[in-house]
């Protein structure tokens, strides 16, 4: 189901370079409010390097990123923050210096809206017990994950921009992992996320975009995925 | 007379006593350099010179101004603060992404040009700088005689030192710059200003250095070599304690006043080379420092 509504996110003929590394060729893409968009592709297509561009984490990029209407091309990551958007990087940044409860109260609320505390201990509730621990990294993979997700939704940010949250994660906290994305969209917030396994971005999104040489080369709806199955071993390489 | 290990006592206490001093000035100092270096990766070698700043300013505020000690003591970090601001956005903050050696570099370049300048205006001789009248005096404990300013300059640094470590470790604004010290740029996305943050972390680092140029003045002579006889001993302070680790700075910093004060009393002639034998010993030992990450 195609929304016609005014997207919420809209990236336009966007480029990207590391120092001398010419990363993203022209992305264009767009996600509507509310919804959960997949970027999907093999390693090194430019998935990661386009989730920093949104979030302003490259030295260099040109083309247009719009969200809600504002340009956010030209501003620092700490305007585009504000702005509300929340990124979940792939390394999860727990801060090793910060005990759990001080990574998890880490980012200032941007905007009134937030998830409580108790809202994201009842998605999370590992993360309650493990609330005195003094190192965050000290946690296990997955509750570093749960601490880095349920950090961001403190903020009151409403776009997530989550990268690769379930690797190198046990089935049953990828299942808790897909629950919480449900939970989320059910409370509106609108999630870009980028994934390697698309079994686990089928249970979740409602539409993908496919990447391939810092470009987008194909799009489609969770339920044409039946359809593009063959395509997407190929474009994936599985 | 009483004597402890063959030492008068009022020699012993005396030589612990001004063990304490220096130490309250490696650690005021130390402390700044740890907080410099933990955030913007920079070896500030113009700390010394900042450090005379600030009692150059002291005495120019009281000579020239008629200001006194107190006033002093708050003007003159905010304005070596200020000028600490003006040099990190103008020379600094082009080189965070280079090798340490570039900042020292030019951090040293700059403890010249500062103190080279004060030495034109201000002659080598050192200037004296009158104690404030309130502090004058001493009580006599019994075991010693301890000068009214010189437990005044103990508290004081032990308080501001305490102070920034709570700060650092225990509060909000603390696990931002822990956090922007980890990665900043993730800090940064998450919508805190962590440039401007670097900037006042310098500006705070050198106005300690200026506080402490200030509390220095009156015990030593204000001179523009003041700074550069003081931070070598300061950066092997730093390197005993850990690069960047601000409880590291503060004990070693006193600790090392007083090893330095007891060798005074019972090997005088290891008293100027105690701390960096020891240095070399904790280099070998634990490469990172006392309270080093070890990164």
């Amino acid at each position: 189901m195609r929304d016609t509504r005014a997207p919420l996110l809209a990236l336009n003929d966007v480029q990207a370079w590391y120092g001398e590394s010419h990363i993203l060729h022209g992305v264009t893409f767009n996600v509507s409010e509310g919804e959960v968009v997949t970027l999907l592709g093999r390693n090194g297509v430019g998935k990661t390097t386009t989730l920093k561009s949104i979030m302003g984490l490259v030295p260099r990029r040109s083309g247009s990123i719009k969200f809600e209407g504002q340009e956010l091309i030209g501003l620092m990551p700490e305007k585009i923050a504000r702005a509300g958007v929340a990124f979940c990087p792939e390394e999860r940044g727990i801060f090793s210096t910060l005990g759990v409860e001080e990574n998890l109260m880490l980012p200032p609320q941007v905007r009134p809206g937030g998830l409580a505390l108790d809202q994201i201990f009842a998605l999370f509730p590992n993360l309650k017990e493990r609330l005195g621990s003094s190192q965050g990294t000290k946690l296990s993979g997955g509750e570093q994950q749960m601490l880095a997700i349920g950090r961001i939704l403190r903020t009151g940010a409403r776009m997530l921009l989550l990268d690769e949250p379930t690797e190198g994660l046990a089935p049953v906290i990828i299942q808790q992992i897909g629950r919480t994305i449900h939970a989320l969209k059910e409370q509106g917030f609108t999630i870009l996320l980028v994934e390697q396994n698309f079994r686990f971005a089928s249970t979740v999104a409602d539409r993908y975009y496919v990447m391939e040489h810092g470009r987008i080369v194909d799009e489609f709806a969770n339920s044409e995925l039946d359809a593009n199955v063959d395509k997407l071993h190929d474009y994936l390489g599985v | 007379m009483t004597t402890i290990f063959g030492v008068p006592t009022m020699a012993l206490f005396g030589q612990i006593l001004i063990g304490l001093i220096n130490g309250s000035f490696y650690a005021l100092l130390s402390l700044g350099l740890a907080v410099i270096f933990g955030m913007l990766n920079i070896i500030n070698f113009a700390h010394g010179a900042l450090y005379m700043l600030g009692a150059v300013t002291a005495y120019l505020l009281l000579n020239y101004a008629g200001i006194g000690y107190w006033p002093s003591l708050i003007i003159a970090p905010i304005v070596v603060g200020c000028i600490g601001i003006v040099i990190e956005r103008v020379f600094l903050q082009w080189l965070y992404k280079l090798d340490h050696l570039y900042g020292l570099l030019l951090t040293f370049g700059l403890a010249l040009i500062i103190e080279g300048v004060s030495r034109h205006y201000l002659g080598s001789a050192g200037l004296p700088y009158t104690l404030p009248q309130s502090l004058a005096g001493g009580h006599n404990l019994g075991f010693m005689f301890l000068p009214n300013y010189r437990a005044w300059v103990i508290a004081v640094s032990l308080v501001v030192c305490f102070g920034t470590w709570f700060v650092i470790e225990r509060t909000k604004l603390g696990a931002y710059l822990r956090a922007a010290t980890e990665n900043p740029s993730l800090v940064r996305a998450f919508g805190i200003n962590v440039p401007r943050m670097i900037t006042l972390t310098y500006g705070f680092g050198v106005a300690l250095a200026a506080f402490g140029g200030v509390m220095a003045a009156p015990i030593y002579n204000v001179s523009p070599n003041m700074g550069s006889e003081l931070i070598i001993v300061v950066f092997a302070v730093v390197v005993i304690g850990g690069m960047g680790s601000i409880l590291g700075a503060i004990v070693t910093g006193f600790g090392l006043g007083i090893i330095e004060g007891l060798t005074k009393v019972f090997f005088p002639e290891a008293s100027a080379t105690v701390i960096f034998v020891i240095m070399a010993i904790v280099l070998l030992v634990r490469p990172a420092g006392l309270f080093g990450r070890g990164t």
